[in-house]
């Protein structure tokens, strides 16, 4: 049964092809039921390979199917070639399954849309890219993925290019994932010449007997966590992810939450051999995890953008995952990124449901008391919202503790103390955003008041269905603490992920670190509960006694302005200095310098051409005599 | 039999009173009467040569020259004519549009 994974990618690009040769023909109807039932089709093949999967022994991973021979230059050889193992099971069932969900909502949410056929041609084309990503049995068809997903990443940053801003966001991603992906390329190049192939399974056998040296391992695993930092928005790369919302609700959660961000995360998970041998490059990918996890949470603690702040939000939550990673727990990050998928999804797409029903608008400022008004909206966010900020017996509280009490038990204390620090500012962010929005005194504007409606059932049904995995998905991997066989999700994995050094803890410290995992949620909520709803003046009165900081925060610590003044502008700059004096002088006056060489010749030899006939006969009668001459004597 | 040799000195006669006359005339259809002289000048080397030694090949390329001939003149003299009809001349001193 597991036979069939190799069909699951290429439901979604049969659609998005119809959709883009047929789509103008096709009416809303067709378009919306052939573009969900595409996916549907691709998460029914991802489930019958994943319960085929589970009666397969361990030994027996990955299984690799190979379409067809695609790169054969000398002894290195690239097919199109799929594999699937338990890492790919997860992914293909997170982007198939949060992927349908997020197809129906966007039935609903793009419903007055011109573009309705081009939307769901780039999202399934996306969710194609985003498939061959994750089934690619070697690392060059894991590039065309990744840089598929990068492409329709910004085809539909861009959807509404019309507007600049989007057409601004679009490129600035575009470009920031560039500067990865050139890290990715010199990592994958390293690798060829070491390994001579690109296939997984080469990888880790190469690892394995030992013929990397350590320094070159730790190069190889630096430069593709380069590539990492770009797609899964780490520092210093993720200035692209807050721009990213000017696209469509649903493609944020989609790409922009869901799975897309989540391929570093994943390539760092398939690759874990790599990253444990190095050891510095593991430690590497905890520490920009945690700082990135703490440095976006206070971005969100001041943003007003309901967007935004889950955007920061997405990023620190990715910051996790890479803490997981990092220290060994390739399982939790993994577990994270599926518990992520669901709230982070359910979140964006509540937001995307309350922007809807404000007619487009996406100021926390200008809402305030809508808990009354969208009754099917607001349960849902709620949800998200506890389970992204660690209460237990939601999903988040499950991976999140998993990845910090690993950190924990590894010794990386410091680490350990970033990620708690993220949790408080999680919690208290997302209540920010729930009190902000959905309670307190209306300020919604006039205008919007007026339209002010509850979401169609396409939009609300996907998000109840987020919200009750929001709820069980946890329960896939409970902590070790209650019995070894707890943690279902990290035994299905044991296959692809090798057990490194695990830490040990005793009991008693792990059930106090989820104590204090818990207690710092509660802080964070409870602070937020004072902060906007008991006492709405504290905010104000910091903002006054604390002027700077606020500015800091609320500007983003300058890192657009900086990377502007740094990197952009001198770039600008020195090109267009290249542009004056080398292109338009040294390339442009060389090329301008033969073409007149050319005509002054021609010019002067054209004396020759008389243009009487006589001349020419003349000419050529003396021709005829020279070369007489010559063959005579 | 005339021997082969006079019909070579006839030849080479014909072949250089043509080039005088294509290079004293001054009016194209003479010059074009001289080049169809210059050509069979040639045809008559050949055929000579061909009944000579007995060599067929050179027949053959008589016939060929025959034809291109034809085509020659029918498509140089339509030249002539347009060339007269839109100059009203055709002596080649003033002809000299296609000076470089």
């Amino acid at each position: 049964m597991t036979d069939v994974f190799w069909l699951i990618p290429f439901a979604p690009v049969l659609s998005s092809l119809v959709l883009v040769v047929f789509g103008s023909k096709l009416s809303k109807k067709w378009v919306s039921l052939q573009a969900c039932g595409a996916v549907l089709l691709s998460f029914v093949f991802a489930l019958v390979a994943f319960l085929g999967s589970l009666r397969i022994s361990p030994e027996e991973f990955p299984i690799v199917k190979t379409l067809f021979p695609w790169i054969g230059a000398g002894s290195f050889q690239a097919g199109f070639s799929f594999q699937f193992d338990p890492l790919s099971a997860v992914m293909v069932l997170v982007v198939t399954g949060v992927g349908f969900l997020i197809h129906l909502y966007s039935v609903g949410y793009m419903a007055h849309d011109k573009g309705y056929t081009r939307y769901f041609a780039y999202l399934n084309l996306f969710t194609f890219a985003m498939l061959i990503l994750v089934l690619a049995s070697n690392m060059v068809l894991m590039f065309v993925g990744w840089e598929g997903v990068g492409l329709c990443s910004y085809l539909l940053i861009g959807f509404w290019f019309e507007k600049p801003s989007a057409a601004a966001a679009g490129k600035k991603a575009f470009i920031v994932n560039r500067i990865g992906d050139m890290g990715f390329i010199l990592g994958l190049l390293f690798i060829l010449v070491a390994v001579g192939s690109s296939e997984f399974s080469a990888i880790n056998k190469a690892i394995g007997q030992g013929i990397f040296p350590q320094a070159l391992a730790t190069l190889i695993a630096i430069l593709l966590f380069v590539g990492a930092t770009g797609k899964s928005a780490q520092i210093p790369l993720y200035v692209w992810l807050p721009d990213a919302m000017e696209g469509p609700t649903p493609v944020s959660a989609l790409i922009h939450a869901a799975t897309m961000v989540t391929a570093g995360v994943y390539m760092v998970a398939r690759l874990n051999l790599l990253f444990t041998f190095s050891g510095t490059a593991a430690d590497i990918v905890a520490l920009v995890g945690a700082l990135t996890a703490v440095f976006a949470a206070t971005m969100a603690l001041t943003q007003n953008d309901i967007k935004r702040v889950l955007a920061y939000s997405t990023i620190s939550q990715l910051g996790y995952m890479f803490i997981g990673c990092g220290v060994g727990a390739y399982a939790a990050g993994i577990f994270h990124l599926y518990t992520h998928a669901f709230f982070k999804s359910l979140l964006f797409l509540s937001a995307g449901s309350v922007i809807h029903a404000l007619s487009g608008q996406q100021d926390m400022r200008k809402m305030g008391g809508l808990r009354k008004h969208l009754p099917r909206t607001f349960p849902p966010f709620l949800i998200g919202a506890i389970a992204i900020s660690g209460i237990p017996f939601l999903s988040g509280f499950f991976s999140k503790d998993a990845i910090l009490t690993e950190a924990f038990a590894q010794g990386k204390y410091f680490i350990w103390a970033l990620g708690l620090t993220g949790a408080v500012m999680t919690a208290f962010y997302m209540f920010r955003l729930i009190f902000l929005t959905f309670y307190g005194q209306e300020r919604i504007e006039h205008e919007a008041k007026h339209h002010l409606h509850e979401s169609p059932k396409s939009m609300t049904v996907p998000l109840a269905i987020l919200a009750v995995f929001s709820v069980i998905a946890g329960y896939a991997g409970l902590p070790a603490v209650l019995g070894e066989k707890a943690d279902l999700f990290k035994r299905f994995l044991d296959p692809v992920i090798k057990p490194g050094a695990e830490g040990h803890i005793g009991a008693g410290t792990e059930w106090l670190l989820m104590l204090v995992s818990v207690a710092v949620a509660a802080v964070g909520i409870f602070a937020a509960y004072v902060f906007y709803l008991q006492k709405p003046g504290i905010p104000h009165t910091l903002v006054a006694r604390f002027p700077w900081l606020y500015k800091l925060l609320y500007n983003k610590y300058f890192v657009d302005e900086i990377y502007g003044a740094v990197i952009v502008n001198p770039l600008v700059k020195g090109s267009d200095w290249v542009y004056g004096h080398f292109d338009l002088k040294v390339i442009d006056g060389a090329l301008n310098g033969s073409a007149s060489a050319t005509g002054f010749f021609g010019k002067v030899l054209s004396f020759v051409q008389t243009g009487f006939v006589k001349d020419y006969a003349l000419a050529f009668l003396l021709g005829a005599v020279i070369f007489l001459g010559v063959l005579l004597f | 039999m005339i021997p082969p040799g006079y019909f070579f000195i006839l030849s080479v006669a014909l072949f250089v009173l043509g080039i005088i006359a294509f290079f004293l005339k001054r009016d194209l259809i003479t010059q074009f009467m001289a080049i169809e002289i210059m050509l069979n000048a040639a045809n008559l080397a050949f055929l000579a040569l061909a009944r000579s030694s007995n060599f067929v090949d050179a027949q053959v390329i008589v016939f060929f020259i025959i034809t291109v001939a034809a085509a020659e003149a029918a498509i140089g003299l339509a030249i002539v004519l347009l060339i007269f009809r839109k100059k009203k001349t055709i002596k080649t001193e003033t002809l000299n549009s296609m000076k470089g």
